[in-house]
């Protein structure tokens, strides 16, 4: 079978076009490039959207816990601390088998036990809890200097807001909010190894390249094409983020120009 | 465990519930717990050891150890965490039952790798074949601590080589006035000083440590996910004494409070050790308790 072949029975296998039956011996490089690749197609959709989903309700936390007030504070506090002080893998399980449970009362949350929806809303709330802490370091880094001149040249509330206090605080949060975005994107792959189960073997990346290293007992070939992968993914993002620093920058003297540095680490 | 718990079909609420906490099994799962915690306490040091190697290994002035040093935090940097546990499990397996093979069955000459099989000699197997149920266990339970150490260790490498890099620079080149050895200076003058500066990115590290042991369901140990799961499922009668509905909801809110109440802990802990370890020293931190003091 050529390497075209494969790729129009297995392109777009992880959303469950084409070839039904996954290879089950013989494996071939290409199929395992293939394989992975489709995978790969639901690591992006997840980080994707739970990125932009989470931005907004990030900047909401990010106020919220800046206020002065206890009634906008305690909670964005408590919703950062619960996200941001347990692991993700609990989280996915917490959340698939509450789901589960509302399923078996309300057949409105039917969805919610799949991938596509359930492991977003926890990846959504997740990514908000750690930017949102981001965010609000930045907020309370933004030059007295800025919100002084603002006040004299009477700009108050949400204008002062919008148009002096928001575009710095992101400018002063970019390059971490960047790593936070490369590292959402690696645990998107935990996914489909927590609660949610990954119907009719369609599954991501890491479930591809598990499956591969499962049937052969080789794990030098998958993981490696799969970290591949994810280095390109990460490249892209750091381009993508690194052109709307230069935007946020752009009245900034190019020397004192913050640099994205990717610094990533850890896990959830 | 309780006198009254022979027949929990009779018992009331409470009685019952406090039968069905105290199961063989509901212990396994406490244990699991303990498994948890033992696995912090030896991944953490075994990790800041593998850190502080390579982290000195980086500094060397001799290349090709630097290098090794930097590759070994560069590498796995680079690419996601759980690829990472799930890789070297197998290859950490494979790479002993291959050395011991060479080792213990030289006259073996059939390729290892046959098509998708890795066949070793049985004196090689690890553990052997015959060897009882908790070695094992145990077994994989060193891989994980391994994994989590190789993994964790170059977390604590960068942390612990930009630390030495922050020692103020003045106060090498005193020691350095003073005729110490370079040996000498990094002793006594580096290392003192660099746990203050390590000490965020090393607190960091151990917030993420323990968030990442949960992995260890991945890495195929009984651990506290593999029994929430298996004793939240739904129970019939038939199977247990104890039957009940699909309770894992709630054993895995059970987990997320203990990781909630461990995390808040540490953040306590390591406040106070930042407290500490500033005393005295040159920072913003430092002089706030000097002027505190005064």
């Amino acid at each position: 079978m050529s390497c075209w072949q494969t790729l129009q029975d297995y392109g777009l296998r992880s959303i469950g076009i084409g070839e039904r039956l996954l290879p089950r011996s013989d494996f071939t490089i290409c199929e395992h490039f293939v394989l992975i690749g489709s995978g790969m197609i639901w690591n992006i959709y997840f980080g994707v959207f739970a990125l932009i989903s989470g931005f907004a309700l990030a900047t909401v936390l990010a106020l919220g816990k800046a206020s002065p007030r206890a009634v906008l504070r305690k909670p964005a506090e408590a919703f950062i601390f619960v996200f941001r002080g347990s692991p993700l893998f609990i989280q996915f399980f917490f959340a698939y088998f509450v789901f589960l449970s509302l399923k078996s009362t309300h057949p409105f949350f039917d969805p919610f036990t799949s991938a596509w929806l359930g492991a977003l809303i926890v990846l959504f709330f997740n990514t908000s809890a750690y930017s949102g802490e981001i965010f609000y370091g930045a907020l309370q880094s933004v030059p007295k200097g800025d919100v002084e001149a603002a006040d004299a040249y009477g700009l108050t509330g949400w204008p002062r807001f919008r148009r002096i206090i928001w575009p710095t605080t992101l400018r002063l949060a970019w390059p971490a909010y960047t790593n936070e975005a490369i590292f959402l994107f690696h645990a998107t792959t935990l996914v489909y190894f927590s609660g949610f189960p990954a119907r009719q073997q369609r599954g991501d990346a890491l479930y591809y390249a598990n499956y591969f290293a499962d049937k052969t007992f080789n794990p030098f070939v998958p993981y490696p094409i799969l970290a591949l992968y994810f280095i390109l993914l990460t490249l892209v993002v750091i381009w993508i983020f690194g052109r709307v620093n230069a935007r946020l920058n752009r009245h900034v003297p190019k020397t004192a120009r913050p640099r994205l540095r990717y610094r990533p680490n850890l896990i959830r | 465990m309780f006198s009254y718990c022979t027949d929990p079909d009779t018992l009331g609420r409470a009685a019952w519930l406090s039968c069905y906490l105290t199961t063989g099994s509901h212990m396994s799962f406490y244990w699991s717990f303990v498994k948890v915690l033992v696995l912090l306490a030896i991944t953490a040091p075994i990790a800041l050891g593998f850190g502080f190697v390579g982290a000195t290994a980086a500094r060397s002035h001799v290349a090709p150890v630097s290098w090794l040093g930097r590759l070994y935090i560069a590498i796995v940097r680079g690419v996601p965490d759980i690829a990472f546990f799930l890789f070297f499990v197998i290859a950490l397996d494979q790479l002993f039952e291959y050395g011991r093979h060479r080792l213990m069955c030289p006259e073996w000459t059939d390729p290892i790798r046959q098509g998708s099989d890795f066949i070793v000699c049985a004196q090689a197997k690890l553990p052997l074949g015959t060897a009882p149920e908790w070695v094992h266990e145990t077994y994989g339970f060193f891989l994980a601590v391994f994994t989590f150490a190789i993994v964790f260790g170059a977390f604590a490498a960068n942390v612990l080589f930009g630390a030495m890099n922050a020692v103020p620079r003045a106060q090498q080149e005193t020691a350095e006035a003073y005729g110490m050895t370079r040996r000498q200076t990094f002793w006594r003058v580096v290392v003192p000083q660099m746990w203050l500066y390590a000490l965020p990115g090393l607190s960091n590290l151990w917030m993420v440590l323990i968030k990442a042991t949960p992995l260890l369901f991945l890495l195929g140990i009984e651990d506290i996910v593999y029994w929430a799961r298996e004793l939240g499922g739904t129970k019939t009668a038939r199977f247990t004494d104890y039957p009940h509905g699909d309770w894992r909801m709630w054993y895995f809110l059970a987990l997320l409070v203990f990781y909630l109440g461990f995390t808040k802990l540490s953040e306590i802990a390591l406040g106070k050790l930042t407290t500490r370890l500033s005393h005295g020293q040159a920072t913003t931190g430092g002089e706030a308790l000097r002027k505190a003091a005064a």
